[in-house]
């Protein structure tokens, strides 16, 4: 893509400059959503933007959309009542990985088992990053964050399979190394009739970076670009040589399911046609 | 043999939810709990009905939290549940307080703490209702005493948080909500409705939080063309954190209790009887107040002046009403279904000028009138 | 003394309890304008040995909520008569099912105890088991005039499934003539 061709998104900024670290990746995945809203030219009032709490819960502060930062974790399940309360709206969350898969977790699976027509950007920087690094759902085993000075001995979580295995219609993978990727299947996602989750691999080097010794920003970056394998380049790979490896690109698509909003509508139909009889 | 077609038997739970219906309630959320399901259970199958929207959420948090989305899109929006679920619904209510976003909470009250006894009645979440969630924030909340008035207490919380762009929350409890009563269901054209107030500037001059002196700031709903962000986070008039404004942070705070305070009087209803030469008053609620009422006539009957005191409006509490007769009175009797938390607030409002005595049961069962009876025949003889 | 009464249905789960308490409310309530109120045992212990519906009718409105000497027992087992005949008022009335019921006549020294055996008459007469808890209220009806026939009929034939109307004026009916016998003594 030629810089010419990169769409202006002046309009749905506002309030900046923002609270991110130098080096955060989060303004980078606000860019990618906010590129996927030009190219789809999504009515800018018909957006709603419902945002966790924590770094990536800020990104609302500096959008010039309707959108709130609610209570956290439930980012989901107010942004399950924008959409029901009115359909029109494209909804979109932006949210970190600890706000929805630890105390949103119940919410996620829910929102993914309904299949309601929302996007879900999971900022995944594998750590809580606002309060101070700790360890999240996410950290790998072995670890360092403030909570985990012995190293992680939690599990960890797989979003991906987790939105798979909870009904998610749309589920794909990218980082921030690859920022027109990541604008692209946002854009998709929004465009999917059913719930999309759009797992967008970040960094803080600030916190978990420095306790992990995994480098500044740049070199960060450099293991998301060397670390991330396209899942159609995946297809051709055997299973030794894809560990370590991270899926990225579109991962599961399932198109006819019913949407909720629409099986709402359907329950409506139902119960005015036994009305009428 | 035909019958009134306008008298339905309906249990407290029947009458919330066609009270909400009747109000203009087009969205429910709910988790299942005793004794609030049968609120959920009548909604889900009326409200579709009436084209309108019905979920049942993974949790009560859920629920609280999907009520306040969709009254973001202009939703008059609703969720019921009961201790343990209101509980878990504190965090969110803070928001929708701060955030200035309408909803109801009905919340029929069993006895607690913990999971306390599902199925029997209690007055506990008083004070829950009023300081459940962090911070220094004003509430409302009503308390019916009979099915007829369920109803017509949901249509007034609904037009309640409309109209102040805030939560309220309606206290009914195991009894009110269980069981049955023959009422008359009013006309529609007897019903007030009350919208939210709609912006009148263009999106462009539209602050969501401008507003000073007890004023309700208008609120336009996403997908009207408005474009307006808020936050949890204390916000400045336009919905945007101001954390580093002192000044602002203490305008905004207090903006939030002015807008219950000034208003007070339209939200505040108490039912006085035999207030007039009273010497005792009995100061009940709920379904502790029509044992309360059935007392007063037993009192009168043997030439004692009782009068009643029954709160409607719990929250903000009615001083200013209560105030007016402390020095007429030897005592207040203060029966309910807890140890004291109505008493407690009573007794800051009154002061210590008048004498303050409970009549409390914390062990499933309803205070009968001989027991407040007895409280008031002591009080004469004290 | 204005017209107040207060009932108390009682049996096991399944009985079709809660539904009596809830005809005779609609037929005070709804067909004759009387002031009524519905208590009732509510979830796990509805299910149990011993369920209850209490009913309050009164020409006056009604102020405290609970039945606290009820005028009226209707016992459909043993554990709800032995468990809810204790606050029965002075010469107030219990009807019972003999084949289900076993009463001890010192106990209800001072009532007037009616046995009827619901239970066979909606088996044998009426031909349908499940309406016992219909000619039981037909019973209660019969011995207290509290509320009209035609009102209790009315307020039955609404209750009823599709199909089954006949069926249960027919339990009602059997449910009169079985106390056609009893006269009250108070």
């Amino acid at each position: 893509m030629s810089a010419a061709k990169i769409p202006d998104i002046s309009k749905y900024l506002t309030r900046l400059p923002h609270i991110w670290c130098s080096g955060c990746g989060n303004g980078i995945v606000v860019g990618a959503m906010l590129r996927s809203l030009e190219k789809l030219n999504l009515e800018q009032s018909q957006v709603a933007v419902v945002s966790g709490i924590g770094c990536s819960g800020r990104a609302g502060t500096y959008l010039n959309l309707c959108g709130f930062q609610p209570t956290h974790g439930r980012a989901l399940a107010f942004a399950t009542g924008v959409k029901l309360g009115n359909p029109k709206l494209h909804v979109i969350v932006l949210a970190g990985d600890g706000d929805t898969l630890s105390i949103g977790g119940n919410h996620f699976i829910h929102a993914c088992r309904r299949n309601i027509d929302v996007t879900l950007v999971l900022f995944n920087n594998s750590s809580y990053g606002m309060t101070g690094g700790q360890h999240a759902p996410t950290t790998p085993e072995g670890y360092k964050t403030t909570t985990t000075p012995y190293g992680n001995i939690d599990g960890n979580f797989d979003a991906v399979d987790l939105a798979k295995s909870s009904g998610a219609t749309y589920i794909a993978r990218s980082t921030i190394y690859h920022a027109s990727q990541l604008s692209d299947l946002i854009a998709k996602g929004i465009s999917h009739k059913g719930f999309s989750v759009i797992e967008a691999m970040t960094i803080c080097p600030t916190q978990y970076g420095r306790m992990n010794k995994l480098g500044g920003a740049v070199e960060m970056m450099e293991t998301l670009r060397k670390d991330a394998v396209s899942a159609k380049k995946a297809a051709g790979m055997d299973t030794d040589a894809l560990k370590e490896k991270l899926l990225t690109g579109e991962l599961y698509v399932k198109e006819g399911a019913t949407e909720y909003t629409e099986a709402v509508q359907n329950v409506i139909a139902k119960a005015q046609k036994r009305r009428a009889q | 043999m035909k019958r009134n077609d306008s008298i339905r038997v309906w249990t407290g739970n029947d009458a919330c939810a066609e009270g909400a219906i009747a109000a203009g309630v087009n969205f429910f959320a709910g988790y299942p709990i005793t004794p609030a399901s049968e609120i959920s259970e009548v909604l889900a199958r009326r409200l579709p009905e009436e084209g309108r929207t019905f979920v049942q959420m993974e949790d009560e948090i859920a629920s609280l939290s999907s009520v306040v989305g969709a009254s973001f899109t202009g939703m008059k929006a609703m969720t019921a549940t009961s201790g343990p679920g209101f509980s878990l619904m504190q965090e969110n209510l803070g928001f929708a307080i701060e955030a200035e976003i309408p909803c109801v909470i009905v919340d029929v009250q069993r006895v607690g703490p913990a999971s306390g006894v599902a199925t029997h009645p209690s007055q506990g979440d008083i004070m829950q209702a009023r300081w459940g969630t962090h911070g220094d924030h004003p509430i409302i909340a009503l308390a019916p005493y009979s099915v007829r008035e369920t109803y017509d207490l949901t249509i007034r919380a609904v037009n309640l948080a409309e109209k102040y762009r805030s939560p309220v929350l309606l206290l009914s409890d195991a009894v009110i909500g269980h069981m049955s009563e023959n009422m008359v269901v009013p006309a529609s054209d007897e019903i007030e409705i009350i919208n939210r107030t709609k912006p009148k500037v263009s999106p462009e001059e539209y602050k969501p939080y401008l507003a000073v002196g007890g004023e309700v700031p208008p609120m336009a709903s996403y997908g009207d063309g408005y474009i307006w962000h808020t936050t949890g986070i204390i916000h400045d008039e336009t919905g945007f954190p101001c954390t580093s404004n002192p000044n602002m942070i203490d305008f905004q705070v207090r903006r939030l209790h002015d807008k219950i305070a000034f208003n007070r009087d339209d939200i505040v209803t108490v039912d006085m009887r035999q207030m007039d030469d009273a010497e005792i008053a009995v100061v009940a609620m709920g379904s502790v107040a029509r044992s309360a009422v059935k007392a007063v006539k037993m009192a009168r009957d043997r030439g004692i002046k009782a009068g009643l005191i029954r709160l409607v409006t719990i929250w903000p509490f009615p001083d200013e009403e209560i105030i007016q007769y402390t020095s007429q009175l030897k005592a207040f009797v203060v029966p309910e279904l807890n140890l004291g938390q109505i008493q407690g607030q009573l007794r800051q409002t009154v002061e210590g000028r008048t004498k303050i005595v409970g009549v409390n049961r914390i062990d499933s069962k309803l205070i009968t009138p001989e027991q407040i009876l007895e409280s008031i025949q002591n009080e004469v003889k004290a | 003394m204005r017209e107040y009464y207060e009932f108390r249905f009682s049996g096991s789960g399944g009985q079709g309890i809660m539904l009596m308490g809830q005809i005779l409310s609609e037929a005070a309530g709804a067909y004759e304008m009387k002031n009524v109120v519905q208590t009732r045992s509510y979830g796990p212990e509805a299910r149990g040995g011993a369920c209850r519906s209490e009913v309050i009718i009164s020409q006056d409105p009604i102020d405290y909520l609970e039945v606290s000497k009820p005028n009226f027992l209707l016992a459909l087992n043993q554990e709800a008569f032995d468990k809810y005949l204790w606050d029965l008022q002075e010469n107030g009335t219990v009807v019972i099912d003999p084949d289900l019921v076993t009463v001890d006549p010192e106990r209800v020294k001072g009532f007037n105890v009616f046995p009827v055996p619901v239970t066979a008459i909606a088996k044998n007469q009426v031909g349908m088991p499940v309406t016992a808890n219909v000619v039981a209220l037909g019973v209660m009806c019969s011995v207290t005039g509290v509320v009209s026939r035609k009102a209790l009929e009315s307020a039955v034939l609404a209750a009823a499934p599709n199909g089954t109307e006949k069926t249960n004026l027919k339990a009602l009916a059997e449910g009169y003539k079985a106390a056609s016998g009893f006269n009250l003594d108070q």
